[in-house]
């Protein structure tokens, strides 16, 4: 690996009305490397690389493609200068078939003047080669609405290919990934390193980092904290560097006592063959129940099942031992359920709604006063206290939920549920993609509510979220529970093991 | 600091500048236009199509479109025209009927309107059938049954007049000076205002536009709520097909006809968003009052009218141009 660059960003910064977005940051980047680019949310990192795409023009600083000065005004150019995203939300034509979305734009023609069509031949074998080329199974003419993530994503790394990018940014490439997809993707990774590309990778998870990572940069408060070799690097010295404290602890000591038995599930059994099946657990009062298992395990059609959004074949739910019927989540709300779904953006947030109406949209009907009008006080209150009390950060009550952070996006999710006064929260994936440092709020706000006696379900793929957090894990794998293990004595080996048991 | 600031009240508030704008412009050609008849006039016009507007507003914010709009106005303006003619008028349509009392007929188009308005959210919610497709469905039938009821002999199509005075005094008459017309605009424009932003009703109605799916997660019953925001809406046009009668002093089965398209054209150059979850009741009175001063204005200054559909045209789309920005993601 030769010294020199294969792009450099120096001196970026970037300022928006009342914020220093970017303020002086150098990054370099060398040829055949996997760079991580590290950072809470809202360090400054899609700034950084919004600038790199021409989305936003840098106020100051230059960047360099192989030592060269390069101007970029908009994603065409980075196109054309080799530089392409893989953005963590894929956005493909669905309804055409794989060809046709890489080579969109650009289609290859034939024919002369103004008798020219699509030539479907050459793109079908074009599009073959590539994907030979980088040893990916995709056939050119399938449908993309009908492949998984991992091979849309594929296919999306093919196209940056196909333009010949010698610069990949890889936006949170693995979030909703499986293992074994996990993996494949790796070895894409490895492929393009060796055909001299440089990939700017963006992630959360740190066991990732350091498995893929050549180069580690990381990114604070719109500065730049450092760029160090990956070797030389551990989760503990990311972490510290990335929130800019030594972090003692990562999660919340916890002080909730599990009571007598609230909710008690018996085979619960989806109608459909591939989905959840034989599922029986019980959960404490005051209990935190962690759910393991591997993307693709049904966990979240499980507690939507429970919560009345999926319908279930078989299977009996008893809450205070009596037997309950939730065919909806009104009913789920009569039992005093709560759901704080895993797509925060599609089934959670309303984002053009303010703050103060996401807090209450879940229990308007506290606040009918008898002329059938709301009650706009004592709403303004309760929003105002609970917004209070999960110290979100937002500039007002007033504010479109959809200016906020993930994080704080999400205590308002919590606000609006605990305003129903629920009894049992089922959490599916409370923490993904919120940054570290609410993350930790996030947790102790689920420890305090355990102790306060309410019941928690908690899905999540990250082990040690599951581990510090859960009195118990209920591990499912391919639709059925493969078993329980205690939170605080499990270990990453074996909830693994669980999780993979059921596989075929 | 302060330019900026300026840009955004000017975007925030872009409709309401728009508004003023046409209004000084229409004046400056002609100063007469500065004229309380006028502007009275502009309200006389504009105060069925804010009802009906704001019945479209209903629909729009919960993310649907309702396009049987135009053809309830026409139902509701024949059965009410029909039942309320006077008793010495020659061709009747009930001839034997006896004077019934003014409320009764207008009751019963109201609830005809409110019945479409049922069918409509019912379908949409039971059958999961997209709006524009089910609303498009009964506004044929609509149109069908009104054609039919207009049929009937002794009427056999003719146009109904001979209408009532204490009828067409709704749209006609004064109380204080104020045309009685524009007066119940304002009444159920405050209380369309209480609706959305006091009811439960109001709230659901903006999540179920803002999010359906977050809206079934939190426990809305969203179903009942749009079959309850369809029927309110369905009323509205029951009242509006009345109030029209009523000030035209007559009715056809082909009244109403397009209003649904400016119904919708009042409601997103007011401000609402025909992706949901965002509208208010002033937008939508700003909406109505800016095609008021179109359609008046520019007649009032002598602009040909095949003139005044493109200039109306060029109004729908740089209004909605301007006050989309204010939702646009901040760059």
């Amino acid at each position: 690996m030769g010294n020199r660059y294969l792009l450099e960003m120096i001196n970026i910064s970037k300022e928006f009305p009342g914020v220093k977005a970017l303020d002086g940051v150098t990054i370099r980047v060398r040829p055949g490397t996997v760079h991580a680019l590290m950072g809470e949310n809202g360090a400054g990192k899609s700034t950084l690389m919004k600038c790199l795409f021409g989305i936003y023009r840098p106020d100051e600083g230059e960047i360099l493609l192989n030592g060269q000065k390069v101007t970029i005004t908009n994603s065409k150019d980075a196109l054309n200068h080799g530089i392409s995203m893989i953005h963590q939300e894929l956005h493909p034509v669905p309804f055409r078939n794989v060809m046709e979305n890489i080579w969109l734009g650009r289609f290859p023609l034939k024919g002369f003047g103004p008798f020219r069509f699509v030539d479907e031949k050459k793109m079908f074998a074009d599009t073959q080669k590539l994907f030979q080329d980088l040893d990916m199974d995709i056939k050119p003419d399938t449908i993309v609405g009908s492949m998984s993530v991992s091979q849309i994503q594929m296919m999306e790394i093919a196209k940056a290919v196909s333009y010949n990018s010698k610069v990949i940014v890889m936006d949170e490439p693995t979030s909703s990934l499986t293992e074994n997809e996990v993996a494949q993707l790796f070895k894409t990774i490895d492929e393009l390193k060796e055909r001299g590309v440089a990939i700017i990778y963006i992630s959360h998870k740190m066991e990732e980092i350091l498995k893929i990572a050549d180069d580690v940069t990381v990114m604070r408060d719109g500065k730049l904290v450092g760029t160090w070799p990956a070797s030389e690097m551990t989760i503990d010295m990311i972490i510290s560097k990335m929130v800019g404290r030594d972090l003692t602890q990562r999660f919340p000591v916890r002080s909730n006592t599990p009571g007598e038995v609230l909710l008690r599930v018996e085979g619960l059994t989806s109608p459909f063959a591939k989905s959840f099946r034989n599922v029986s657990f019980e959960l404490r009062r005051g209990e935190i129940l962690g759910v393991g298992g591997l993307v693709g395990a049904q966990r979240t059609e499980l507690v939507e099942a429970l919560f009345g959004l999926r319908s279930v074949a078989s299977g009996k739910i008893f809450i205070n031992d009596r037997e309950v019927k939730i065919n909806s989540p009104i009913d789920a709300k009569k039992h005093k359920m709560a759901l704080l779904t895993e797509e925060r953006r599609v089934t959670g947030i309303f984002p053009v709604l303010s703050v103060m109406e996401n807090t209450l949209v879940a229990n308007q009907h506290q606040y009918v006063t008898p002329y059938k009008l709301l009650h706009q006080q004592k709403r303004k209150e309760d929003a105002d206290r609970n917004v209070k009390m999960l110290r979100v950060k937002t500039p007002s009550l007033k504010t479109l939920i959809k200016d906020l952070s993930g994080g704080n996006q999400q205590k308002v999710i919590f606000a609006r549920w605990l305003l129903t006064e629920p009894d049992i929260l089922i959490l599916d994936e409370p923490t993904r993609g919120i940054d570290i440092g609410a993350k930790f709020e996030i947790y102790t706000i689920i420890a305090d509510l355990a102790k306060q006696g309410k019941s928690i379900i908690m899905i999540s793929s990250e082990l040690p979220e599951l581990m510090g957090m859960s009195d118990r894990i209920m591990v499912m794998s391919a639709g059925q529970v493969s078993g329980f293990v205690d939170g605080a004595s499990a270990t990453e080996e074996e909830i693994m093991r669980l999780a993979t048991r059921l596989l075929v | 600091m302060s330019g900026r600031k300026i840009i955004s009240f000017m975007s925030q508030n872009a409709i309401y500048i728009v508004l003023v704008v046409l209004v000084i412009a229409i004046a400056i050609w002609d100063t007469r236009f500065l004229s309380l008849t006028v502007f009275r006039d502009i309200l006389l016009q504009s105060s069925t199509r804010t009802i009906i507007a704001l019945g479209a507003a209903f629909v729009l914010i919960t993310g649907g479109v309702d396009l049987s709009t135009g053809r309830v106005v026409g139902l509701t303006a024949v059965l009410s025209a029909s039942m309320l003619q006077t008793t010495d008028y020659a061709q009747r349509f009930y001839p034997n009927l006896g004077e019934m009392p003014l409320w009764l007929p207008i009751v019963i188009a109201i609830v005809a309107g409110l019945l479409v308005g049922l069918l409509n959210g019912f379908v949409i919610s039971k059958f999961s059938i997209p709006p524009f497709i089910a609303t498009l469905g009964t506004m044929v039938m609509v149109y069908g049954i009104n054609s039919i009821y207009f049929d009937l002999p002794p009427n056999n199509s003719q146009p109904i007049g001979g209408l009532r005075p204490d009828f067409t005094n709704l749209g006609t008459g004064y109380v204080f000076g104020m045309p009685i017309l524009v007066l119940i605009a304002i009444i159920v424009s405050i209380l369309v205002w209480i609706v959305f932003n006091k009811t439960v009703l109001g709230k659901n109605m903006y999540a179920i536009g803002g999010n359906r799916e977050a809206a079934i997660v939190s426990g809305i019953n969203v179903g009942k709520n749009l079959l309850f925001i369809y029927a309110i809406a369905g009323a509205l046009y029951g009242l509006g097909g009345v109030l029209e009668a009523a000030r035209t002093g007559g009715a056809t089965n082909n009244y109403g006809n397009m209003y649904e398209l400016d119904a919708i054209a009042a409601c997103v150059v007011g401000g609402v968003s025909t992706s949901g979850g965002i509208g208010t009741v002033p937008g939508v009175l700003a909406g109505v009052l800016i095609f008021g001063v179109i359609n008046y204005g520019l007649t009032f200054i002598g602009v040909n009218p095949y003139w005044q559909l493109i200039i109306k045209g060029l109004i729908i789309v740089t209004a909605v141009a301007f006050d989309i920005r204010k939702y646009l993601a901040k760059r």
